[in-house]
């Protein structure tokens, strides 16, 4: 564990993208393999499974540091972290021993057939014989949620750095539905199988936002433009007649849409298409709290499989006949998706989505203009001749979103952060006016500045008029505006609508509480835009 | 039924049979000072009274002031009650400050740390009636390791940066925090080199007899080449702007005790943190209430509500005091300490 609490420790304590790369791939290359293949597995958000809970956790570590469990429970929302806070609160260890990170891991999943005692036991234990960094590191191994502040494209360059294995390829082989228990780190990253693993995706393409006009793309022709839905990004698989479902978060979806159980009665095996899960019925999609009805179900009733049914709008083909198609350009790669997707009925789950055709950039911006017309967001730019990269890059693949709507609104909850904004307060809720009335109907997290969080901290610490546990009500005296990508009715909030990506884009210092907006110019977007 | 020995007002804390205040925030007549940091030595005062040691940060800070300055364990007696100071162990000079009125015993910690830091006057116990007591890191997560072990993880790290040609910037509150860090270093690693806040307090400090390490101050002209494998030291607002990025490359740290805290050190993006504080932890809080035998304790600045709870849960009369000192900063690293 000391290796791997190091690297840990190494990582947390540089800002230099380099440095970590270099730390990361060092390990790769020196750690036993097992703890390489849990190190990918952390670090791809794998983790495992949880054996104790942490309600258990909270309570053996109060007890064992010998403070009441309300005292614990108040340090934690200032720590910001559960792991973080169990590690300093604990009394100092005897005597230490070093175990891998496998042995750990294998010791923290033999908990589960044991009685509760026999855990405990086990625990305190652990943590008894850890140093602080390695306790931290431990129960985190417990708790799940170990980003190290290393994003997977990183972890892919280190370990491409470390084996001499292409990036590209590498990212593609850790793709899918792997497990530590699955694979070993030679079937996994050295000299995998092609044929063992039918499920697996390829890695998305992602888009940056456009930043300039598009003019500065370029001539027009040498662009291809797609409606950009607000959906689910989907990557079908039709292999060895088993379909495979998954999302861009790399989730195996494939029981919450049970629509493409029918996918190889019209496509071919060895097909893998790109696209977008949207709710769709009479030749349009739905709005997006439709589809939300359906994301993270397991089963699905009959219902609402009538009331929300699910299509993917294919927009790329990856794979064809089993042969991996991504280095052609899109526009052959569009052609042939055309050619599979055309001919297919109207009670086919997949479409093609309505084409886009321009000559010149102004024609361009007036059907952006028409996006909200559309049920869209606005648009993609793809570049005809670029093949199909992985993950995010700037150049080929651009989102042209339309501006966000807005409202200002007046703050009058205010919550503490996590992690990186653990002691800051940075969750808000916000209410519009409705005559003397305050009605809260969003919350809002992100958009501000770390000096404005620094100044809204300070200001909500000095004008708390009631603590309700973690949140605070303070002075109606604030006013944001809101940034939103769309909105809709709810009966879920109490102002009757529900926003959709809402966020604090200005701090109104211009503008009282009394000028605010109103619940009645909310209800007039929502039956503009709604 | 008699006024309490001290009380709270909207002025600070008073002594209604002395009639004088400590540590005011708003202008009175006549205020003992517990320590020269800002949110505890304010100006605008018509008499101060404080340490010797205290003064010529004092002097330096708020100027022509009347002040008066009293040595540690000295009583003064006026209107019936005696009042004396008594090393907080919190910065050079700074006091704890008893009160004393027929045999009825109150003590002001200021701001406390209760480990010596080699440097500041070590802190005193003193018994008493009710304690006036800070409780910035008053929660269990805080737990200083011992300054050694600190200053080999700063001398480690200075070391590393001077073997691989790079310049270490140490941030650190230029009052106090930045010269205890001083005598932490070890000046067969590299020259020190000063930003001019730090220096400022240095050359006052010097001025009073206190030794410290030679340091240079970083003027507009001075050539960095010139000082290969050096650490400077600078308050913490200096890291990440222009005057630091002309040392090239670098790693820069903090040195605070809520560098404890993970997300404040991700938050502040320095490369290092180090946990140094200049108030007492946890185990230091209680302990140093335990041994005042006091039966009323009122807290100040820090987790205040939390902590108090605590201290009654403890079997303690424990209330909190609303004041204006800076203990729970919006932006932490850069609270006075
Ligand atoms: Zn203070
Ligand atoms: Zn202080």
């Amino acid at each position: 564990m000391k290796r791997f609490a190091d690297l840990f420790l190494t990582l947390d304590q540089t800002t230099s993208t380099s440095a970590r790369v270099a730390a990361l791939a060092t390990y790769f290359a020196t750690a036993p393999e097992p703890d390489r293949l849990w190190t990918i597995a952390l670090l791809s958000g794998r983790r495992p499974k949880r054996t104790v809970t942490t309600t258990q956790l909270r309570t053996w570590a109060a007890e064992r540091a010998g403070i009441p469990l309300w005292l614990f429970e108040e340090s934690y929302p200032i720590v910001g972290d559960l792991a973080e806070t169990i590690a300093l609160i604990l009394p100092p260890p005897g005597a230490t021993t070093d175990h891998s990170l496998s042995h750990w891991i294998d010791s923290i999943r033999a908990l589960a057939p044991l009685p509760e005692d026999d855990r405990k036991a086990a625990i305190l234990d652990a943590w008894d014989s850890l140093t602080p960094p390695q306790r931290f590191v431990f129960n985190k191994l417990i708790t799940g949620g170990f980003r190290m502040g290393v994003s997977q494209k990183l972890m892919t360059r280190a370990l491409s750095r470390a084996t001499g294995i292409d990036e590209a390829e590498l990212a593609h082989r850790l793709m899918g539905d792997w497990t530590p228990d699955s694979h070993s780190f030679a079937s996994l990253v050295t000299a995998p199988d092609p044929t063992a693993n039918l499920s697996r995706p390829y890695p998305f393409c992602l888009a940056y936002g456009l930043e300039t006009p598009p003019e500065d793309l370029g001539p027009p022709e040498d662009w291809a433009a797609e409606w950009k839905w607000d959906g689910i990004r989907g990557q079908l698989i039709l292999r060895a007649g088993e379909h495979f479902l998954w999302s861009r978060g790399e989730e195996l979806i494939t029981h919450s849409y049970p629509e493409f159980a029918r996918a190889a009665d019209f496509l071919p095996d060895g097909t893998v298409i790109d696209g977008e899960l949207v709710a769709w019925t009479d030749g349009a999609p739905l709005p997006f709290n439709a589809l939300q009805k359906r994301i993270g179900r397991k089963s699905v009733s009959a219902k609402l499989l009538r009331e929300a049914p699910v299509v993917l709008l294919a927009y790329d083909l990856l794979e064809e006949g089993g042969q991996d198609i991504r280095a052609l350009p899109l526009e052959d790669r569009t052609a042939r998706l055309r050619r599979l997707i055309a001919p297919l009925p109207a009670d086919a789950p997949l479409r093609l989505p309505p084409a886009i055709a321009f000559t010149d950039w102004a024609e361009l911006h007036a059907l952006r203009d028409t996006s909200r017309d559309n049920a869209a967001e606005g648009l993609m730019l793809k570049r005809r001749a670029a093949p199909y990269r992985e993950g995010r890059r700037k150049g080929d693949w651009w989102k042209w979103k339309i501006d966000p709507l807005t409202i200002d609104a007046v703050m009058i909850y205010a919550q503490q952060g996590h992690g990186r904004r653990a002691n800051l307060f940075t969750d808000f809720t916000f209410a519009v006016r409705d005559g003397d009335a305050l009605v809260p109907f969003t919350k809002a997290y992100s958009g501000l500045t770390d000096a404005e969080f620094n100044k809204i901290t300070a200001w909500v610490r000095q004008n708390t008029l009631q603590r309700f546990g973690p949140v605070r009500q303070v002075k109606p005296h604030h006013v944001f505006e809101i940034a939103f990508e769309g909105i809709q009715e709810s009966s879920r909030h109490k102002s009757g609508v529900a926003l959709r990506f809402p966020r604090m884009s200005r701090w109104r210092h211009d503008k009282p509480a009394s000028e605010a907006n109103t619940l009645d110019d909310l209800k007039d977007m929502l039956r503009t835009y709604g | 039924m008699a006024d309490p020995l001290l009380t709270f007002t909207d002025e600070g804390i008073y002594c209604p049979q002395g009639d004088f205040h400590i540590d005011p925030w708003r202008p009175v007549d006549r205020a003992l000072i517990t320590h020269g940091h800002a949110d505890h030595a304010r100006p605008g005062h018509q008499s101060y009274l404080a340490t010797h040691a205290a003064a010529p940060v004092m002097r330096h800070r708020l100027g022509d002031i009347r002040l008066e300055t009293i040595g540690y364990g000295e009583a003064r007696v006026q209107n019936g009650v005696s009042v004396s100071f008594h090393p907080a162990g919190h910065v050079p000079g700074s006091a704890q400050i008893r009160v004393e009125h027929r045999g009825e015993v109150w003590v002001v910690s200021g701001d406390y740390k209760v480990v010596n830091d080699g440097l500041s006057e070590p802190f005193e116990s003193l018994r008493c009636h009710a304690f006036i007591s800070e409780c910035t890191f008053g929660l269990p997560v805080f737990k200083w390791q011992p300054q050694d072990e600190i200053a080999r993880q700063i001398n480690g790290w200075w070391a590393e940066n001077a073997a691989s040609g790079k310049t270490t910037i140490l941030g650190a509150y230029a009052l106090g925090k930045a010269q205890r860090l001083l005598c932490m270093l070890d000046p067969a690693i590299g020259p020190i080199l000063t930003h001019g806040a730090v220096e400022n307090t240095n050359v006052v400090l010097r001025g009073q007899g206190i030794t410290l390490p030679d340091t240079t101050l970083v003027t507009p002209d001075l050539k960095r080449g010139n000082h290969p494998g050096a650490i400077v030291l600078a308050p913490p607002s200096a890291l990440g702007t222009p005057w630091a990025r002309k040392f090239g490359p670098a790693s820069d740290g903090l040195a605070s005790g809520w560098m404890a805290l993970r997300g404040i050190r991700r938050r502040r993006a320095a490369d290092r943190g180090f946990v140094v504080s200049d108030h007492a932890d946890w185990e230091g809080l209680n302990s140093a209430i335990r041994n005042t035998g006091a039966e009323r304790i009122f807290v100040t600045h820090g987790y205040t509500e939390i902590f108090r709870r605590w201290l009654e849960e403890q079997g303690y009369d424990a209330r909190i005091v609303q004041t204006a000192y800076e203990g729970e900063a919006a932006d932490p690293a850069e609270a006075p300490e």
